[in-house]
């Protein structure tokens, strides 16, 4: 076990440093750079614009650079924690993104723990039962979460609780706890509000989750053990707790490497969509602005929460599973 | 013992209970079986025809597959489908809701027709507000051309007419299914226009996706060693990226000065660019498997050269399997270019699709104020719902011979 650790643990690195690589490249992409909007933005103010000014500016934010060395300095930064400054807010890139990427990560954590509460119940009560009139309703709700994107999931939302109880959901706190620390009544105030992009981020999550798992608990069930353990008289429930679940829960983990890109992406517009202080709106002005190191901050902090959840799931994986384990392999 | 195990049960004598049957005709080893109409139909029917027979019992996934024909229709013959050209604005009638059609007008049939609205200005919001007036009565033509304000275009941009399967009797009758929009455009017409665009960017992309999917899955699965394992970690790399935030990033790179023609390119390319590897993937691991199965080993033994093996064996037998795919990747290309350009930075106006149209729905005020505005979400719903129920269909009957 200690081996497959060390091993994916080493495969990591150059994932993440070609992830890295690629984020730069992105980002220095658009033609120009944060400075040249600067000045376009001065000039339509008819502000005057004093070229050594832009140049010291230039030189401070080090944009004069050659782009390889401008890359590895980003890169260094980042190993010691410093990840650049935001010419937007013109503060420190990590000051910004620090509560956004925890609420983030809150998000996203109790939206996977959703849909594996929900599509582990419904999964498991549908496949019991095949054909039955809760499996075709289960079904039809699964196709149609599927289909629905959850930022229009999100707007009908707020458009019917707005018609309906006269209240916003938008938001992830009370508005006076915005911008304060920590705090107990913070979190509460952030558990009050979590329920609704949980819903919204995990429907679709959770439509796919249960059809796996209705489909992988049927095929468990019609083998031959089960037909045996049920000829030999063992209760239904402890039959089907005992072997079938154990084997058909495998994709519940594995899936997480699915299942998180996903989610996050979701919640990227969910968030602008339904006003949530996590990464959403402020990655969509970063870009737009241009903000290099702020975007690419962020974009580096979403990719490195994929990938270090599925190293985690990868690694629950082989402590549950004998066949990964002792194959000592990556495959899958 | 043993010898009387050999001879078979039919020699044990008067102890068996069950008399068997044994035919009394000479067996000849030549006689070829008969098979009866129907088996011979199945036994000789093509891959495809098998396909087809499997997928017609999926009744759902059929349905599915006419209602995208009929949208592609639609979205084809948009000119004639809607009843106002795509700018046309109607600046009496801004933000107007949507008309219910009656057919009785006070007990007398009149045919399918529209109350007029008549406008009153809160003075308080100073918001416009319109109520059905049952006095005004907009009969709705049908197969009609002309002789209205807006009912003039440009067929695929070849040749000018104005013919519309229907349309309000005059400028002065205006009807709007499913109201206007902030510039008095005629929402039902606006959908159908973004139908073309919306359907054609999953079209366009999956092609792209593809000739990248095959192309580099294919190279993986033959070549393995190196190759494929280079190919595996591009894969991995590009799949460890949540997509939206990058997809979102890579069109916001795409310069301001482009035309939206350019845009329009552009975020396709962007679409499909992020697609491929899951295509490419099941190209590698199908190619793998099959160049195991018994007929792969067959013709290599007969001598077959490897383009043969691959051209004729191969890519045959796994196409089934990547149309199911592609009819499920699609509905993502579309889902993607909607949210892209509800968050304004995908496709921008004047090019109209169903994101661009959904941009304008994006503040809860303004939703609020005028709901009408969702309404492109419906057709985006329905045909992703669609896209999943045939794509479903396809991969159940991908595998004939299961």
């Amino acid at each position: 076990m200690l081996r497959y650790i060390a091993h994916r643990l080493i495969l990591m690195i150059p994932t993440l440093l070609a992830v890295s690589a690629i984020v730069f490249i992105i980002i220095q992409l658009p033609p120009g750079d944060y400075l040249e909007t600067l000045i376009a933005e001065m000039q339509s103010r008819g502000e005057a614009v004093d070229p050594n000014q832009i140049e010291a500016l230039r030189q401070a934010y080090g944009l004069d650079r050659h782009p390889v060395e401008q890359y590895f300095s980003w890169l260094f930064g980042l190993l010691q924690g410093d990840f650049g400054w935001s010419f937007e807010h013109n503060r420190p890139v990590s000051e910004l993104i620090g509560q956004r990427l925890i609420l983030t990560f809150v998000v996203t954590f109790s939206t996977i723990l959703f849909i594996w509460v929900v599509s582990f119940s419904i999964g498991t009560y549908v496949a019991t039962r095949q054909y039955s009139v809760s499996d075709h309703v289960a079904t039809l709700i699964g196709y149609l979460g599927l289909a629905t994107p959850n930022f229009l999931l999100a707007l009908v939302l707020m458009y019917l609780a707005n018609q309906w109880f006269d209240t916003s959901i938008g938001g992830i706190m009370d508005d006076e706890y915005r911008n304060q620390p920590w705090s107990w009544g913070k979190a509460m105030s952030v558990l009050e509000h979590l329920w609704i992009p949980v819903i919204v981020i995990g429907t679709s999550g959770t439509a796919g989750m249960i059809r796996r798992l209705r489909a992988n608990l049927l095929d468990e069930l019609q083998k031959q053990y089960v037909v045996t353990g049920r000829a030999k008289g063992l209760h239904p429930r402890k039959l089907l707790w005992k072997y079938p679940l154990r084997m058909a829960i495998n994709p519940f983990i594995a899936d997480i490497g699915s299942i998180l890109p996903e989610v996050i992406s979701g919640s990227a517009v969910v968030a602008v969509v339904l006003n949530l202080d996590i990464t959403g709106r402020m990655l969509l002005d970063a870009l737009r602005a241009q903000d290099m190191y702020l975007a690419g901050s962020f974009l580096m902090c979403l990719a490195l929460l994929v990938v270090i959840g599925t190293l985690l799931s990868d690694l629950a994986l082989a402590a549950l599973d004998p066949r990964i384990r002792l194959g000592g392999g990556t495959s899958r | 013992m043993n010898e009387a195990t050999t001879r078979g049960p039919q020699d044990s004598g008067g102890r068996d209970p069950v008399p068997h049957f044994v035919s009394d005709a000479p067996f000849d080893p030549d006689v070829e079986v008969v098979l009866t109409e129907e088996q011979e139909k199945y036994y000789m029917a093509s891959q495809w025809k098998l396909m087809w027979w499997k997928l017609k019992r999926h009744k759902i996934a059929v349905a599915a597959g006419f209602f995208l024909i009929f949208m592609y229709l639609v979205a084809a013959f948009a000119e004639l489908f809607a009843p106002y050209a795509l700018q046309h604005r109607d600046v009496r009638h801004t933000f107007a809701p949507p008309q219910s059609i009656h057919l009785f007008h006070e007990g007398k049939l009149v045919g399918p027709f529209v109350y007029g609205y008549s406008a009153e200005r809160d003075m308080e919001t100073l918001q416009k507000i319109y109520t059905p007036d049952p006095s005004k009565v907009h009969r709705i033509r049908f197969f009609c051309s002309g002789g209205y304000r807006g009912a003039d275009y440009e067929f695929w941009g070849l040749f000018k007419a104005d013919f519309h399967l229907f349309c309000p009797s005059g400028t002065r009758q205006p009807v709007y299914l499913l109201g206007t929009d902030r510039l008095g455009r005629d929402m039902l017409s606006r959908i159908i226009y973004g139908a073309r665009i919306s359907l054609a960017i999953g079209l366009i992309g999956i092609v792209v996706s593809f000739a990248l999917g095959i192309g580099i899955g294919g190279l993986a699965g033959f070549y393995g060693g190196l190759v494929d394992n280079v190919v595996q970690r591009i894969i991995e790399i590009l799949k460890s990226f949540p997509r939206l935030p990058l997809w979102m990033a890579l069109s916001a790179s795409l310069p301001a000065k482009w035309s939206p023609l350019y845009i329009y390119f552009g975020i396709t390319l962007i679409l499909a660019l992020l697609d491929w590897p899951s295509l490419a993937r099941a190209v590698r691991s199908k190619l793998l498997s099959l160049r195991e199965e018994d007929f792969a080993i067959a013709a290599q033994l007969m001598g077959a050269s490897t383009k043969r093996i691959i051209g004729k064996h191969l890519v045959p037998s796994f196409a089934s399997h990547l149309i199911a795919s592609a009819s499920l990747a699609i509905p993502e290309m579309i889902l993607g270019e909607t949210a892209l350009s509800f968050l304004g930075l995908g496709l921008r106006p004047p090019v109209t699709s169903w994101g661009v149209l959904l941009n304008e729905a994006q503040n809860i005020q303004i939703v609020v104020l005028y709901p009408w505005l969702m309404a492109p979400m419906i057709p985006v719903i329905l045909v992703i719902l669609a896209f999943n129920f045939l794509g479903d269909g396809l991969r159940d009957a991908a595998d004939p011979y299961k």
